[in-house]
């Protein structure tokens, strides 16, 4: 059970004197000029000592974290290993690494497309960012709203840098996305007549946020995982991806696969490969906690890097405004957007609103950081400060139950601590969340690179330099499905040439020739939390 | 320093601060995790756990990254249990009560012992929703199994050998596809996109410099 500390307690108080007045009256939006000033003063993506310069490599010359650096230009786990590329394990149309939402749609799809897929997997399927999404996702289904005015928001909230026909298909797929999740058996929120009950979300125009209460990411990703059982796609878990593989043309035929627990090495043989890798919350940017799940650790962008594709957008990371600040034991954890388009404020130490609650996440964890670290509003915690998020704000809006309703996950996660989010607000700060850029796409989902083709997080360039709120969700389901299409298609006319990993001796050998003799193994696979001082 | 306390993992004892969780506390000890780590959130169900705390006779089950560490406690991890997955279609399926028949017919040898329910780490009524499967009355049972994690720790507690979890998952995809009412702004929409009806507005603003497009996002109109 949590114990509150004497000056959470004083502060809590203020937070509770001033709400009606704070119900009534509602803190202002922020100007275009604002929003630009407290991004450039406070987001972790304009800090210049947490970059690099990558020396080899698609992206040389680019600027990224130094963490990812690390991996990008680290040492290929193939390197001292005997391949036998000749007899592989798997032979299959469509390879599917990653076993999350992305991976998942581009399986059925591919699958539904006549192809024989394999999924590949380092945790087991759905143990993955989608099942964690808890807010929702986007789509223009609503008469007052239209794909256009969704394209609009959403390149507008990733500062105009979105790729356009990337967008373009994100928000002109998202209806019919939402019809195939649907009609595959997923439980949206409905009222009695069948219309979705939408809300608004950070950025967002229109109420166009589709949830099954905030278990959204769940409740797909259950759905999509039983799916891939009923087809019978075959499942190999707890197996990474350790390097793509390409033939003698030049085009990705496959993936070496490293069996986790017993360290066995396999050769599988595909006539496409998709990438589902998902994000790298758990690199822990610049030393953040993050929501993200265990097996975040950006390996597909190594896998791409080293087979030679281009990354885009990589140095742009978001911090989800709202992760947990206390208890300790769940620091870092997500707390759903939701709570926020429910109407729950941010407020400081004394008790005010200082952000208005539905900017766009990187605005909003902008303004939380330069309350904590310039204005000295903070409150302290166990780990360091927060906020309160003034979550009994959301019954005085939408009526008692409102939050065991639409918010049964929150709710459930405090109380094993003791905290009642109904009468009491709750302590958060920005937690890293999302990886907003990866490897750069065309259209139809490939790399770059014939017959490799990338979904879900590991994509760059869809969202621009920040994504909205529900948005996520839908692109592991618009590009899953198109990725999974295409992969299909492609295979009908693929014969794979002779396989080769020559590719990845050539840029151990641009390493040498620019001076770098790295030690790291990468990818990463896991991160590793146990304790160092025994 | 941080006060610690006594946990046995698999029977072995080690001493850790008694703020962590039973995953962290893991990780504390010089556990690298493969199997039984997943979200590290509470909504994959890859950490459930079987705990017992010493001197009592109850046998308690959790979420390891769920639940804080106690003095004297015994923990069993359950990274895996074989659940029976029954392989369907769902567009020849039919919310009838037949299909619970055919598929999951052991959910009618449940002998109401309520130990699925002790067991559940959502604290779900899993015997109720279980009951609603057995009348196929799947809204019910939809909503009732609504926050399952699939951890699994109800089936295995369970005598009569049910896989509670994938009866849910069938029930809710029912639900889902066949019994909730259609929405028909959604299935008007993917008509108007099929037939090219909204390409023009698309192509007029995806046309625009982005001076112009600058202008037109600052001062859009937003709903209220």
């Amino acid at each position: 059970m949590y114990n509150y500390t004497e000056e959470q307690l004083v502060s809590m108080k203020k937070v509770e004197a001033t709400r009606q007045e704070r119900f009534e009256n509602l803190f202002p939006r922020m100007s275009a000029e604002e929003k630009e000033q407290v991004l450039k003063e406070n987001h972790p993506d304009y800090i210049e000592s947490a970059y690099e310069q990558l020396k080899v490599g698609p992206n040389k010359g680019d600027k990224v974290l130094h963490e990812l650096a690390d991996l990008l230009q680290g040492k290929s786990r193939v390197l001292d290993m005997k391949i036998d590329l000749e007899h592989p394990a798997y032979d299959v149309d469509v390879l599917v690494i990653g076993g999350g939402g992305a991976g998942a749609s581009a399986a059925i799809t591919a699958h539904k497309n006549g192809a024989n897929v394999l999924m590949v997997t380092k945790l087991r399927i759905g143990d993955a960012n989608t099942m964690m999404a808890e807010g929702g996702i986007q789509a223009a289904d609503k008469e007052n709203d239209s794909p256009a005015i969704h394209y609009l928001d959403a390149f507008g909230g990733g500062h105009f840098a979105a790729k356009p026909e990337l967008l373009k298909k994100l928000v002109y797929e998202a209806p019919d996305a939402i019809k195939w999740l649907s009609d595959l058996g997923v439980m949206f929120d409905k009222d009695e007549n069948g219309n979705m009950i939408t809300t608004h979300g950070g950025g967002t125009s229109r109420k166009r946020m589709h949830a099954c209460k905030d278990y959204s990411g769940a409740e797909i990703m259950r759905t999509l995982r039983d799916e891939v059982l009923n087809r019978e796609i075959p499942i190999v878990d707890f197996t990474a991806a350790i390097e793509i593989i390409k033939d003698d043309k030049g085009n990705a035929a496959g993936a070496v696969l490293l069996n986790m627990e017993t360290k066995e090495i396999f050769v599988a043989k595909a006539k496409t490969v998709i990438i589902a890798t998902g994000g790298a919350g758990r690199l822990h940017y610049q030393g953040f906690p993050t929501s993200n799940h265990y097996g975040a650790t950006a390996d597909g962008l190594v896998l791409a890097y080293r087979a030679g594709a281009k990354l885009l957008y990589v140095d742009t990371l978001q911090y989800h405004p709202t992760g947990v600040a206390e208890p300790t034991q769940i620091f870092g954890a997500l707390v759903t957007e939701k709570v926020r388009s429910l109407g729950a404020q941010l407020v400081n130490k004394e008790g005010q609103a200082f952000v208005y609650s539905l900017e766009t996440r990187d605005v909003t964890a902008s303004s939380i950081i330069r309350e904590c670290k310039k204005r000295n509003n903070s409150i302290k915690t166990t780990d360091g400060e927060g906020v309160w998020l003034d979550t009994p704000m959301i019954e005085l809006i939408g009526g008692e139950g409102t939050i065991e309703k639409r918010i049964p996950a929150m709710y459930r996660m405090f109380s094993k601590y003791g905290i009642d989010i109904r009468k009491e607000p709750i302590l958060v700060y920005p937690t890293l969340h999302y990886q907003n850029g990866g490897i750069d796409i065309s259209e139809n989902g490939e790399a770059g690179i014939k017959n490799l083709f990338v979904a879900g997080e590991a994509v760059g360039g869809i969202h621009g330099r920040n994504r909205l709120m529900g948005n996520s969700l839908l692109d592991i389901i618009v590009f899953g499905r198109n990725a999974g299409h295409f992969a299909a298609q492609r295979a009908k006319e693929v014969t794979v040439g002779k396989l080769t990993l020559s590719h990845v001796n050539a840029f151990e050998k641009e390493l040498e020739e620019a001076g770098l003799k790295p030690t790291r193994l990468s990818p990463q696979i896991l991160p590793d939390y146990t304790r160092k001082d025994m | 320093m941080e006060k610690k306390v006594n946990v046995y993992f698999f029977g072995k004892r080690y001493e850790v601060p008694e703020s962590l969780t039973i995953m962290k506390a893991m990780e504390y000890a010089g556990y690298q995790l493969v199997r039984g780590c997943g979200c590290r959130n509470g909504f994959c169900g890859a950490c459930a756990t079987i705990y017992r705390i010493k001197g009592q006779q109850e046998l308690k089950t959790c979420l390891a990254c769920q639940q804080q560490v106690e003095e004297g406690m015994f923990v069993a991890t359950l990274p895996f249990f074989p659940l029976v997955k029954q392989v369907y279609d769902i567009n020849k399926i039919k919310p009838t009560e037949q299909i619970m028949m055919q598929l999951y017919p052991e959910i009618y040898s449940c002998i109401g012992c309520n130990a699925c329910t002790k067991a559940c780490t959502q604290g779900l009524n899993v015997m109720q929703y279980i009951a609603y499967a057995q009348r196929g009355e799947y809204e019910k049972c939809a909503e009732e199994s609504f926050d399952c994690v699939m951890c699994g720790v109800c089936s295995a507690r369970c005598p009569a050998g049910i896989s509670h979890p994938q009866v849910a998952e069938l029930a809710r995809r029912l639900y889902g596809k066949y019994i909730a009412p259609t929405c028909e702004h959604l299935e008007k929409r993917v008509a108007e996109i099929k037939n090219g009806d909204l390409e023009k507005m698309m192509e007029d603003i995806m046309g625009k410099p982005i001076s112009e497009m600058k202008e037109l996002y600052n001062h859009r109109q937003i709903e209220k």
